[in-house]
């Protein structure tokens, strides 16, 4: 075997892959970026270059603040709901190892994860009606009047919160699980001979051992949170003619701008900001990992 | 009381807790199978009930028969099972060259490879619809496919399990017997990735199944939805009622929810292996 032939085998086997890669990843992720910095509405011929118009432009405009703040609120919310919940999850999971019942409790808290989002959606959308719906017939035992969830502009946000979170938890948990398996027993059993109860344990090994599944957790989160989408539009979108309160978020805005405003260039900024949040998000995470390493 | 029956009573306590816990993450799903089994005056009934009083299947029988659902389905399918085929294959070849013909420039790319996993798809997804446009491959199933055919993740994942599993030794000595580069990739080293590329191919199948905005647009047409796609606007329409609506989506929840159950191991695989990457 020569090396000719080898580089040979490499450079057949690897080129289909790479151009596909290329034509798929990397065009487009460079395009976004040149787009950005033009003006383009999808008719005209010409691309003028504009600089950073289009963000000085999106820093004003009413409908991309409220956009950020929206999905900012949202992610971050399910950040909160979701981390910490998961891993009281995982350690009471892991705790009950030997249950019969574990598996099922890893089903059924995983299930929500892969079930297709739309019929998911629309779940909790007959959860959230206002009319029909089986939340506020509880609230109602507890003597709370009934609310229009969908439909006010504060509670529709927390609606697509929970539902995310609802999403969003059994992957939390499914890592974290694998996190807990993987820590060393023989410090919960120095623990426990100098007297540690469960709890202690959990607080005191348990979460600060897993800080780096609990960042690496976070930032997937909150990555995924700011690419909402799917959610707030079958949350919001109208039902036998009586529309939902709008959710306005980064993506959904995104592709009004691009594909109903025909502002391509303008949309393409609206991308560079959520890859810059998505970047920022990843280089904490790096950050903080590295300063836990150096300490 | 001692330790022991403590311990045991602690046990059951928490049991309880995750049970009471489990349930209710699965209420929603079961309150939407429930409703498609609902009649209309049952769906308006106040508070309404878990359970159907008098179950039909009329609304299964009229989703099915006024709706595209099974076209819209079909188009899923071929569109996840290609998907699927695609990264699967890149994955393999493109993992174990990267793993295994260590050198400046394909160390380079690889780098390029990780650097550019992080961007996520909503954010190339405008100019990856005009490549696609361009190309005429607007509402059809390979339009889908272009922006499903390749996965970082996956090139990683194979790469590292290449690494960790496939001794050099191995591969030397099918060489020194004359066997050429294409056949040791063919008959020694696919037959040892089986178990990553099956987690893989499961995370890749359930990828494209649940994609979503991107089918919403680029597949416009009735003909060419997917069944996401399908389902969302569907639900926007002014003349269907829930228990239509909550069959259709049973529909597609409950085969979802079944190949999940018989492929969970190499699932959780797969997300396991996702969440080891650094």
């Amino acid at each position: 075997m020569t090396a000719l032939q080898r580089w040979g085998f490499v450079a057949a086997a690897l080129l289909p892959t790479l151009a596909i890669y290329a034509f798929v990843r990397l065009y487009p992720i460079g395009d976004v970026l040149f787009l950005s910095m033009h003006e383009w509405n999808i008719i005209s011929r010409v691309r003028p270059f504009i600089g950073f118009e289009n963000f000085v432009e999106l820093y004003g405009d009413p409908l991309f603040r409220e956009a950020l703040r929206n999905t900012a609120v949202i992610a971050f919310g399910v950040l909160l709901i979701t981390v910490p919940l998961a891993m009281v999850l995982a350690a009471l999971i892991h705790a009950r190892t030997a249950s019969r019942l574990a598996p099922f409790f890893e089903t059924a808290v995983f299930l929500p994860h892969v079930v297709s989002l739309v019929p998911a959606a629309m779940a909790w959308k007959w959860i959230f009606d206002a009319r029909l719906g089986p939340l506020n017939a509880v609230l109602s035992l507890f003597g709370v009047s009934p609310k229009a969830w969908l439909f006010d502009p504060v509670l529709s946000v927390v609606c697509v919160m929970v539902l995310c979170s609802w999403q969003a938890l059994g992957y939390a948990v499914l890592i974290f699980l694998v996190g807990i398996k993987n820590l060393p027993a023989s410090l919960y059993e120095a623990a426990k001979l100098d007297g540690a109860g469960p709890i202690q344990s959990f607080l005191f090994i348990t979460v600060p051992l897993l800080k780096p599944i609990t960042l690496y957790v976070s930032v997937v989160t909150l990555v995924a949170g700011f690419n909402v989408y799917g959610q707030a539009f079958v949350l919001a979108s109208d039902a036998q003619g009586a529309p939902g309160q709008l959710v306005r978020v980064l993506v959904l805005d995104m592709l009004e701008n691009g594909f109903r405003n025909y502002r391509v260039g303008y949309a393409a900024a609206e991308a560079v900001v959520l890859l810059l949040v998505v970047l920022a998000l990843t280089g904490i995470q790096f950050g903080l990992l590295r300063d836990r390493s150096r300490a | 009381m001692n330790p022991a029956t403590r311990q045991k009573l602690i046990g059951w306590i928490i049991d309880a807790g995750l049970l009471l816990f489990s349930l209710a993450m699965l209420l929603p799903l079961v309150l939407l199978v429930s409703n498609a089994f609902k009649t209309p005056p049952d769906i308006l009934q106040w508070p309404p009930a878990i359970l159907p009083r008098d179950p039909t299947m009329a609304n299964m029988k009229a989703v099915l028969s006024d709706t595209p659902l099974l076209r819209w389905i079909w188009n899923s399918v071929a569109f996840a099972l290609l998907s699927t085929a695609a990264i699967l294959a890149t994955s393999a070849i493109a993992g174990y060259v990267l793993a295994k013909f260590r050198s400046r420039p394909l160390d380079v790319i690889f780098a390029v490879i990780l650097a550019t996993a992080i961007v996520p798809f909503e954010v190339y997804m405008i100019p990856l619809y005009f490549t696609v446009q361009k190309m005429g491959l607007l509402n059809s199933t390979a339009g889908l496919l272009v922006g499903y055919l390749v996965m970082s993740f996956g090139i990683f994942l194979i790469r590292q399990n290449v690494i960790a599993s496939i001794p050099d030794e191995l591969l030397e000595a099918a060489r020194v017997d004359g066997a050429g580069e294409w056949w040791i990739f063919a008959r020694i080293v696919l037959p040892l990735l089986r178990g990553p590329l099956g987690a893989l191919g499961v995370l890749a199948f359930f990828q494209a199944w649940t994609a979503f905005a991107w089918p919403l647009i680029v597949a416009t047409t009735k003909e060419s939805y997917t069944v996401e796609v399908g389902l969302a606007l569907f639900q926007t329409g002014f003349t269907v009622d829930l228990g239509r609506l909550s069959a259709a989506a049973t529909v597609v929840l409950v085969p979802t929810i079944i190949v999940f159950s018989l492929l969970r191991r190499n699932f959780v695989q797969g997300v396991a292996a996702s969440g080891l990457k650094d």
